[in-house]
């Protein structure tokens, strides 16, 4: 039933995409950009669930479950935060983070 | 009993002239700011003469004694059921008379201020603190309760304080008007002081209730003993030092002669004539509690007054600057008022130093003020203060010249003018009880009959001067006063106050005793003549009398140091021994700490604030960190 390809694969993938998306949360300045870093952080859980559910309960569906629960969260948060994002640039002109600091003082 | 509801207008009607003048005197016209003022007094006038015509012909009497009369009253602040203050007018004998003084004392000081401070830079200002001034005066003699004369007396302060600071450019008035208010300050502590003692001993500030005979305060004998003398003993004396203060009494008397840096006519009606015999109207208002509940008080204030009367008047025959002088002959007779009240009885004619007491004080108040504004007259046409400037000024201002003689035999006490029948009665309570007090009073009518005549002749007579440009005599607006408190000078002596002013509001009778009279006229005569002899032609005599009694001569020339000595007691032992000290540690142990704490605070909080960034990305990496770092210390570290 092993494909061949062991757990620690994924999970290694999933890290690795875990933390560039982290990486790229903390340290871009472009709104979009950070927005698809949490895309990458996001699909990483994905794959996460979905290792964990082909290996640990082969027999059960709630890691898809979960994944396509995700998939949705992100799809809606996509859409919502795109829509910021698009009022932010007809404010400002710009969609870099540091220049929306209005509320600040 | 008739209805005096109106009086309140007497304090309305001035208050609302002070509060138009001083908030839009600006936008008007120089000259009708001080015809508004002027015409709020001559309505104060009128209602107050009213007020004591109906008063004393009939309105006020009940029983043959003239009553107290409550026109006005409301509870303005509750302390406790028994204790409250209230706002109010109390019409007896002596308010009337007080408002009677008043009212024309400041009326005229209103008309004559017209032609002297004409042009001045303040025109307005200075109209709408007199207006102030009579408000406050008027409120402090009508007080139905010791607070509601407290709070006026302050008030009388503050527009003594404004006034006399009114050249407020000029540093010597500034001074002068700081020194007034600090000293009569510092006296209305013992005032404070002493009407809450007072308050607490007979839980009242009333004074219908206080001078009431069978009242708390007269009948509350015994009690807690200080020192040897009773609290209510204490609290009358620490009242008493508050009229001193005002009243410009040895030792508080400092303030006085500064204060003559005010314009002249303020020194007139303030510093003459009205709020500096507050003091008497003080002592006079609580006289039955003095004699009754404090005797020793009493004593002490009849020492005080003769005291005062007599320092006063060595100090006046060696100054030169003419309101100097007549700033310490006030206090000489305000010491002899004073002074009256400390030997008289109560009731009848045992009351004589009382009735006497008021009298000379409504005497006073018109010489006074006359003699002010003569030498405001003066002033105005030499432009100088001191006397060793002027001579031969008769032939110039002849008006001025005629009002001021009349006021100068007036203060020494010549029949048939004012000031002998109510000296004569002061003198004569005076045989009565002290032989010794009456011997220094003896004196000081000698002494006041020569340094008036030593002022009159040194202006009106002596030498004739080169003056820049030739003196000129006032305009109507300044002689017209003069002639009207002239006729009041000389004619107020032939009031029947025995009649009216008396302490237990009883008529009694009372006739010149020769005995006591004829000397005291001898004696000022005496005075004259010496005067005559020393300042009536200019000659060497004063030198020489001036130089063999040199040491004597400087001592009082310098007003015995006492200033000095205040000087000396303020800047050289309080200053330095417990203001110093005091101050340091403030600066360094208070304010150090209280530095320390922000100085502490604010480091830390600078060193911290670059944390609080607002880059959520900041914080995340911080989060992300902290959770990276956790996640391995629990892996690794704790098996």
């Amino acid at each position: 039933m092993n494909s061949g390809i062991p757990l620690e694969y994924y999970l290694i993938v999933a890290t690795i995409m875990f933390f560039i998306g982290v990486y790229g949360f903390l340290t871009r300045r472009n709104l979009i950009t950070i927005l698809m870093s949490t895309e990458l952080i996001l699909n990483s859980v994905n794959i996460n669930f979905l290792a964990f559910n082909r290996f640990l309960f082969p027999g059960k569906l709630d890691g898809h479950f979960f994944g396509l629960f995700v998939i949705a969260v992100a799809a809606s948060e996509a859409a919502v935060a795109i829509a910021i994002i698009i009022n932010i640039y007809r404010r400002f002109t710009s969609i870099n983070v540091e220049n929306v600091n209005e509320l600040k003082y | 009993m008739a209805d005096f509801g109106y009086t309140v207008w007497i304090l309305i009607v001035p208050f609302v002239t002070f509060i138009v003048l001083g908030l839009f005197g600006m936008k008007l016209k120089a000259r009708i700011s001080g015809l508004t003022g002027t015409l709020g007094l001559a309505i104060v006038t009128v209602l107050s003469y009213a007020t004591a015509f109906r008063y004393f012909l009939g309105a006020g009497l009940a029983d043959g004694i003239y009553q107290k009369i409550i026109a006005f009253n409301s509870t303005w602040l509750t302390l406790t059921d028994r204790l409250h203050i209230d706002m109010g007018v109390l019409l007896d004998p002596i308010s009337v008379m007080m408002l009677v003084v008043i009212s024309t004392v400041s009326f005229m000081v209103h008309i004559y201020s017209l032609g002297y401070m004409k042009g001045e830079k303040g025109f307005e200002r200075y109209y709408s603190f007199l207006s102030l001034f009579t408000f406050s005066m008027m409120g402090l003699v009508v007080a139905t309760n010791i607070f509601q004369m407290y709070i006026f007396w302050e008030l009388v302060g503050i527009s003594s304080y404004l006034l006399i600071g009114f050249y407020y450019s000029r540093p010597s008035a500034v001074a002068a008007s700081k020194k007034a208010f600090i000293v009569t300050r510092f006296a209305d502590m013992g005032f404070l002081i002493g009407i809450l003692i007072l308050s607490f001993t007979t839980k009242t500030f009333d004074f219908v209730t206080l001078t009431d005979l069978n009242g708390p305060a007269i009948t509350s004998t015994g009690g807690a003993v200080f020192l040897g003398m009773s609290v209510m003993t204490w609290s009358m004396i620490l009242i008493f030092v508050g009229g001193a203060g005002k009243s410009a009494m040895f030792p508080l008397h400092i303030w006085l002669p500064d204060a003559m840096e005010g314009p002249t006519p303020v020194s007139a009606l303030i510093h003459a004539a009205t709020m500096v015999v507050a003091g008497v109207y003080l002592v006079a208002r609580m006289f039955p509690v003095y004699y009754f509940a404090a005797p020793e008080a009493l004593q002490i204030i009849a020492w005080v007054g003769a005291f005062s009367s007599l320092f006063a008047a060595v100090i006046a025959t060696t100054q030169t600057d003419i309101k100097r002088v007549l700033a310490y002959s006030t206090i000489s007779q305000i010491g002899y008022m004073i002074f009256s009240l400390g030997v008289s009885g109560y009731g009848g004619p045992e009351g004589l130093g009382f009735m006497a007491s008021n009298w000379h004080l409504f005497n006073h108040a018109m010489f006074k003020a006359l003699l002010f504004l003569g030498a405001g007259s003066v002033i105005h046409a030499v432009h100088s203060n001191y006397m060793t400037e002027m001579g031969g000024l008769r032939k110039h201002l002849p008006i001025t010249n005629i009002t001021f003689l009349i006021a100068c035999l007036t203060i020494a006490g010549l029949f048939p003018l004012s000031g002998f029948f109510s000296k004569d009665e002061i003198l004569t309570a005076a045989f009565h009880h002290d032989k010794v007090l009456f011997a220094i009073e003896y004196l000081v009518a000698g002494l006041t009959a020569f340094y008036m005549f030593r002022l009159y002749f040194s202006i009106f007579h002596g030498h004739d001067r080169q003056y820049d440009h030739t003196p000129h005599e006032s305009p109507a607006t300044m002689t017209v006063p003069l002639i009207i408190l002239a006729i009041g000078s000389v004619f107020s002596g032939l009031l029947p106050f025995n009649r009216l002013v008396t302490s237990d509001g009883a008529p009694f009778e009372s006739h010149i005793e020769w005995s006591v009279a004829g000397p005291s006229l001898i004696i000022a005569l005496t005075g004259i003549a010496i005067a005559w002899v020393m300042y009536r032609k200019e000659n060497t005599l004063p030198d020489r009398l001036a130089s063999t009694f040199k040491h004597s001569y400087k001592w009082a020339y310098n007003k015995f140091y006492i200033d000095e000595l205040y000087l000396f007691i303020t800047k050289k032992i309080i200053f330095r021994r417990i203001s110093q000290p005091v101050a340091w540690f403030d600066r360094h142990i208070v304010d150090g700490t209280m530095n320390g704490i922000a100085w502490v605070t604010q480091t830390v909080s600078n060193r911290i604030k670059g944390l609080q960034s607002g880059q959520l990305q900041q914080y995340g990496f911080v989060f992300v960190t902290g959770a990276v770092a956790l996640v391995l210390f629990f892996i690794y570290l704790i098996k």
